[in-house]
């Protein structure tokens, strides 16, 4: 049978330049002299460091713990000791530095402790989704998301179709059609896991169809399961995007802002399969994967499996390129990824191909025109935004229209800078928006805390002269109480006094009668 | 004749009552002008403005006793929008409150700090924490960069440091390249 698909919206055919790295197998990186593990190589809070300088660690061994839910720990890649932790350059766009634990690899590449699952089926999904969760494993095509929470729908939800992506439709990028060719037994068996820890109804493999070989070889591989079909979809950027890939393989659509997870599906990319088989099958953490080592500033591009902290620079040269003749250097695609500020920049967890452009052939930089309103990026908008009305409320900064017209939608494929016929850099006009857009509001909420908290500091001003008042006006009422209580005593004093005073009068007066009485009568 | 009276007077009194109930029923807590004047400024309660915070510079920006340009922490930003809500003209900031600055921080420094409690007082938002004879420090979050704390401490440990970008905090720039010649 085969599946029906679906389209979406626009989408381009940039050159593909695939053939250049597919050339060789799959090879295994030089081991460096010193990783660096950056704590914060996925989306979340970054991991917390559990060792301490001079700690030796063993390969596969926890270096820094998940902190919070979403979060993910960091392993040593290799055997070695801990040189130092503190901030280093991170493959960024900004160019800055962030927390980092550098490990001296002592050449022995020695393991730890592995403890495979010999049968995943007799752990409960939760039970599974720990071991994921342990392994730090996120997601590989890119973004980053730890993949355990992905494997956790809830309760209530039910998952029906579990979407595996080995489309990757960036231009340059081979690293999952190698890894789908040489390790497609992984790749299923990890599917199988994730199925079983989603109890997904339905499996699709999604791969283009300018990945022959890999769709022939994973076809054979998922042919003893029923559940599990492996679905050739036409080659067209950006259909590896998880919205675009749900459409075309199901019909339905993502809700504008929501997840995928609300509409029954999950995906996960085809690397992040392969890694969930070898964390659960061989208890192997996610300390490697299979980078595109691509572009003109390389001699021999090809795809490495490389261990995560090992220095851009290195493949490079592993590659026959030199480090000091690049123009420029690029992480990820030509599409969607981002320039690098210096080429020693380590390899991280979402780092998929190192893309090099030599000082001599740099692509050309075509001059930026007016915008002449043509339209042809809408067209080829895969999320039927509006880019030119978009690039107009981002330039003149009317960021509440750019929101209104679904700035956030916008998955920064760049497929409308790519057909813009004036050269317009519209995507790093949304990049811009969003950015802006972002700390506005958070500079928005931190003056509504100011606010509450001046406000209550007026408060509470006032309600405590308020209570200095009353206690003054109270010590007044006593104070008048008490001298009111003197009068009275003193007058009662006065009155006791009085009759005293009166009772002797009398006395004697009575006396004196008595006397003269007496004589009178004597 | 009678009746007529007698039943204008009725209507008269049950409007009345009415009245009187949506008076109470629905009645305005605030000024929604002055409210709405507050919820546009950057709420640092630094005073620059010669108002004990920004509450009372909107009050008196709605009684129309004050200029929309007397916020030096709000800068070209909040008199724009200031301008747009009361329909006036913007004008350029009054160079007489202070100048636009970065985003600072106030840091004590916690060796020099004599415990006097006098900026803590001083804290238009209770961002300090501290108490008489023990170190007092700066809650990071909360600061507004006011400078409020700095003139009240006697032994000068409180610093004004600029807030650096971070990652977190990072964005990209606008695109540098301007088409030329370019129309709306």
């Amino acid at each position: 049978m085969i599946r029906r698909l679906w389209k979406f919206n626009g989408g381009v055919h940039p050159p593909q330049h695939k053939k250049e790295s597919t050339g060789l197998n799959i090879g295994p990186a030089i081991l460096p002299r010193q990783l660096t593990l950056p704590l914060h190589q996925h989306i979340g809070e970054p991991a917390e460091p559990l060792v301490q300088v001079g700690d030796h660690v063993l390969k596969g061994q926890i270096i820094a713990r998940a902190n919070g839910y979403v979060s993910a720990p960091v392993h040593a890649p290799s055997s070695g000791t801990i040189a130092a932790i503190g901030e280093y350059p991170i493959p960024h766009p900004s160019g800055f530095s962030a927390d980092c634990i550098i490990i001296d690899t002592d050449g022995e590449d020695r393991w730890g402790e592995r403890l495979g699952i010999a049968d995943y089926q007799e752990l409960s999904p939760s039970a599974l989704r720990n071991l994921i969760r342990e392994a730090g494993i996120v997601g590989l095509g890119g973004a980053g998301f730890p993949s355990y929470i992905k494997l956790n729908p809830g309760h209530d939800k039910v998952i029906k179709t579990l979407i595996l992506n080995g489309v990757e439709c960036e231009p340059y990028i081979t690293c999952d059609d190698m890894l789908m060719r040489e390790r497609s037994e992984q790749v299923i068996a990890g599917l199988r896991i994730a199925r079983h820890a989603l109890q997904a109804e339905q499996c699709i493999v999604a791969i283009e169809s300018n990945k022959q070989e890999a769709f022939a070889i994973m076809r054979d591989a998922a042919q003893n399961d029923d559940d599990i079909e492996v679905v050739r979809v036409p080659t067209l950027y950006p259909q590896g995007s998880e919205k675009q890939l749900i459409k075309v393989l199901t019909g339905q659509e993502v809700p504008s802002n929501g997840l995928s997870l609300q509409i029954g599906v999950v995906s996960l990319n085809v690397g992040t399969s392969a890694a969930i088989y070898r964390a659960i099958c061989h208890g192997e953490p996610l300390i490697s994967r299979i980078i595109t080592v691509a572009g003109n500033g390389v001699n021999t591009p090809r795809n490495l499996e490389t261990l995560i902290g090992t220095p851009m620079d290195e493949l490079i040269r592993q590659c026959d390129g030199d480090p000091a003749q690049l123009g420029k250097l690029i992480m990820g695609g030509p599409m969607m990824g981002f320039a690098l500020h210096q080429t020693d920049l380590p390899i991280i967890k979402t780092t998929n191909c190192v893309l090099s452009h030599h000082r001599d052939q740099m692509p050309q930089q075509k001059p930026v025109l007016p915008c002449i309103r043509c339209g042809a990026c809408m067209d080829a908008c895969p999320v039927e935004l509006l880019p030119q009305q978009l690039y107009w409320f981002a330039r003149s900064d009317e960021l509440d229209k750019a929101q209104e017209h679904d700035l956030f939608d916008c998955i920064e494929c760049g497929c409308c800078s790519y057909v813009c016929p004036s050269n317009i850099p519209l995507v790093q006009f949304y990049r811009y928006a969003k950015g802006e857009i972002w700390i506005r509001e958070r500079e928005r909420e931190k003056s509504e805390l100011a606010r509450q908290r001046f406000e209550f500091r007026e408060m509470r001003i006032a309600r405590r002269k308020a209570e200095h008042g009353a206690k003054r006006k109270q010590k007044q009422i006593a104070a008048k109480k008490r001298d009111d209580k003197e009068d009275e005593i003193k007058a009662a004093v006065e009155r006791a006094q009085q009759r005293r005073d009166q009772a002797r009068d009398s006395a004697i007066e009575q006396a004196e009668k008595q006397r003269t009485k007496d004589s009178r009568d004597g | 004749m009678l009746s007529a009276i007698l039943a204008l007077s009725l209507l008269a009194l049950g409007l009345g009552l009415l009245l009187g109930f949506a008076a109470v029923r629905f009645k305005v807590e605030g000024d929604p002008l002055v409210d709405k004047i507050d919820a546009l400024l950057p709420q640092t309660q630094c005073g620059q403005c010669s108002y004990p915070g920004c509450k009372p510079y909107a009050t008196a920006i709605a009684n129309d006793e004050v200029d929309i340009n007397q916020c030096p922490p709000g800068g070209e930003a909040t008199i724009h929008a200031l301008a747009d809500l009361l329909d006036r003209e913007p004008t350029p900031l009054n160079p007489e409150n202070g100048e636009i600055k970065p985003k600072m921080l106030a840091v004590i420094i916690e060796d020099v700090c004599i415990g006097c409690t006098l900026c803590i007082q001083a804290c238009p938002v209770d961002a300090i924490l501290g108490a008489a004879k023990q170190m007092h420090t700066v809650i990071a979050d909360e600061c507004t960069g006011c400078e409020l704390c700095v003139p009240p401490c006697p032994v000068d440990c409180i610093d004004m440091v600029e807030i650096k970008q971070d990652i977190m905090t990072w964005k990209w720039s606008a695109p540098a390249i301007e088409p030329a010649g370019s129309q709306q």
